[in-house]
């Protein structure tokens, strides 16, 4: 097997909550807890990244990107560790894994016009060698991705709708053309009728351009309908990992099961059956945490006492199969 | 069945120095008891201005050129600011986008709740208190959280004692703008099955307005499909969904992403802005059906069989 694109081994990270003036007793929040995977370097993939809010999928992004560095664990780019990069790897690094944030609006200098932003990577990248070949470039690039280019140069980002502002974003990718992409919920600002469109573009980056994805959502529909694979966060934790379909199909963790039969399907004939019910001590915001047991053993159905004493690892669900879970009852 | 809300050729504008912002265009639906009526539409379309111009709670620069809102048998519009004020949540409640984040931060969700109900009804404090508590194990919530402050709560309970505070005096009408957005998976079929709970037990007829087709789905018995400021669409939750009459509401449909679907397929273009709508059918320019008479004639609300209604020219023709 050759070298994994990326790949996290065991990455915790805590946030330490509350503790003012050293008099407050603080808390320590595991936003992120032993997650390991990788992403492989084999053929183009979109993996998804699927879990509700505070189940660590952003923590991770930052992580990968440099932005917060691990408490534990490990994240290795092409087999090297991000935490002894020299500049040159970062410069390379950088290039290579590229951001796509949820609203686009704070990534652009209000003062400047909108295209400054493809231009600075030109310049910075020397991806061009003259005023007219990043001019040409521009312009291509933001023809490639359906944006008329009379409509955005010269303007300003708040003159821009989210949607036209998030394909920019596209159009600078596609001048960088990067390895990965981190996209974290990068639709979520967009129109449902332009999210397809949005959508389908970085499936044709990854077939165009071999350009692998990690796609963070807490949308089961989204991460199915664009996704090769999927990995289910909840509280920091793994919970299942495997290819989309047969994750969708069949879910094996409890809490997948759950995340499986929130989501809604647009179809007025095919509305949920029964009724769920969350027991109320789930129903706290960060009152209760994981006291070394399995993260989803308050509110799991079939939870005994071993699942609220020992936290069960992510584990291939038999040998050579595709899949992985973490749950005792299986 | 009998009508609680008439909305009749509602027009709500935004004053600007570029000109009049043109946010609610002429819109006219019936709600009738005790269902519940979606209104879905993008983001810009003009939903939430809908219900204020409903509500009567649109503020400078926005004001209602015209229009017509008649709930039960009163016009909401000429009514003086004190006799709405009593018809205004005790009888018709509002829960408006992103109002969990509105509950003060600094008092107990009891007190909160406690003084919303002795503004609106006369009944003394002890009375209320026991309301309040009552309500919060209506919506699912344990008692030991009327004590507790908002940022002790999840978005998802925090939603359920906005929505326990909607029905605290037994309204007749609950207009909920968007009430699952940001809110995870889990909670939003928590939200919308405790709204529908509601209805029951309580009678209410509900509004929901949202941009999720996929909750419209899961709660509405009928629903509008609105665009650049006009009500395209009205019919059945399953006639529009199994035949939307409009190319609009086929194609917002055809764009949700499902387990279900292999192909999703987005709408070209660009939503128009309020400022200046197209002339004629305002989505002739993304229409793919779209004929010389559509971007020069405003099509008009036509009647399709019972309790359907289009507002396109090409309905009916050869496509």
């Amino acid at each position: 097997m050759s070298q994994p694109l990326l790949e996290l081994k065991d990455v915790t990270r805590t946030f330490e909550a509350g503790g003012g003036l050293g008099i407050f007793k603080s808390n320590i929040i595991r936003a992120v807890d032993s997650v390991s995977f990788t992403i492989t370097s084999e053929k183009p993939l979109i993996t998804a990244l699927v879990g509700e809010s505070g189940s660590g999928k952003t923590t991770i992004a930052r992580l990968i990107l440099g932005l917060l560095e691990p408490t534990s664990g490990l994240i290795l780019y092409k087999g090297k560790d991000l935490r002894w990069f020299k500049k040159k790897d970062w410069m390379t690094y950088l290039r290579e894994v590229q951001p796509i944030f949820q609203d686009p609006y704070s990534a652009y200098n209000p003062l400047y016009r909108v295209e400054r932003i493809l231009r600075i990577v030109i310049k910075k990248f020397k991806l061009a060698s003259s005023k007219s070949d990043t001019h040409e470039m521009m312009i291509r690039a933001m023809k490639d991705i359906g944006l008329r280019p009379e409509d955005i140069l010269g303007r300003y980002p708040h003159q821009l709708s989210g949607g036209e502002r998030q394909r920019l974003m596209l159009a600078r990718i596609l001048i960088i053309s990067p390895k990965l992409l981190i996209a974290d919920e990068p639709v979520s600002m967009i129109d449902a009728s332009l999210r397809a469109i949005f959508l389908d573009q970085l499936k044709v980056f990854k077939e165009k351009k071999g350009t692998s994805c990690l796609y963070i959502t807490h949308d089961l529909n989204m991460a199915s309908y664009i996704s090769d694979n999927i990995i289910v966060l909840c509280k920091g934790r793994g919970v299942e990992e495997g290819p989309t379909e047969s994750v969708t199909e069949d879910p094996l963790h409890p809490y997948t099961k759950m995340l499986m039969d929130s989501i809604s399907i647009p179809d007025p004939r095919e509305r949920w059956k029964g009724r769920i019910e969350l027991s109320s001590s789930s129903l706290f915001s960060g009152s209760e945490e994981a006291q070394g047991g399995c993260v989803f053993s308050a509110t799991c159905p079939n939870a005994t006492e071993k699942c609220t004493k020992e936290s069960p690892n992510l584990t291939l669900i038999h040998e050579g199969s595709k899949r992985k879970v973490a749950c005792f009852q299986r | 069945m009998n009508k609680i809300l008439t909305v009749q050729d509602l027009y709500v504008y935004y004053e600007s120095i570029y000109g009049d912002y043109k946010a609610v265009d002429g819109v006219s639906f019936e709600v009738y008891e005790n269902e519940v009526f979606g209104i879905a539409g993008e983001s810009g379309c003009g939903k939430s201005t809908l219900v204020e111009g409903v509500l009567r709670l649109v503020k400078q620069p926005g004001y209602i050129p015209k229009g017509k809102v008649i709930f039960e048998d009163t016009s909401l519009l000429s009514l003086s600011e004190e006799d709405l004020d009593k018809i205004r949540w005790s009888k018709l409640a509002y829960i408006p986008q992103g109002s969990m984040n509105s509950l003060n931060p600094v008092i107990k969700i009891d007190e909160q709740m406690t003084d919303a109900i002795l503004d609106h009804n006369d009944i003394d404090k002890e009375k209320a208190r026991n309301l309040s508590v009552e309500l919060l194990k209506e919506v699912g919530l344990p008692s030991e959280l009327a004590k507790m402050y908002p940022h002790e709560l999840s978005g998802g309970m925090k939603q359920r004692v906005i929505v326990a505070m909607a029905v605290a005096l037994k309204p007749r009408l609950v207009i909920a703008d968007e009430p699952t957005t940001a809110l995870d998976v889990v909670m939003q079929r928590i939200i919308l099955q405790l709204l529908r709970d509601l209805k029951e037990n309580y009678g209410l007829t509900l509004v929901i307005v949202s941009h999720d087709m996929a909750a419209h789905a899961e709660i509405a018995d009928r629903m509008a499909v609105m665009y650049a400021g006009k009500v395209v669409e009205i019919g059945s939750i399953y006639d529009v969904f199994d035949d939307p009459l409009h190319p609009y509401s086929g194609r917002l449909i055809a764009a949700i992403p499902s387990t279900k679907k292999k192909y999703i397929k987005g709408i070209p273009g660009m939503s128009p802005s309020p400022l200046n709508w197209p002339t004629g059918c305002r989505f002739h320019p993304r229409c793919p059906y779209a004929k010389p008479k559509c971007s020069k004639v405003d099509p008009q609300m036509r009647k399709i069989g019972s309790g359907r209604y289009v507002a396109c020219h090409t309905f009916g023709e050869e496509k």
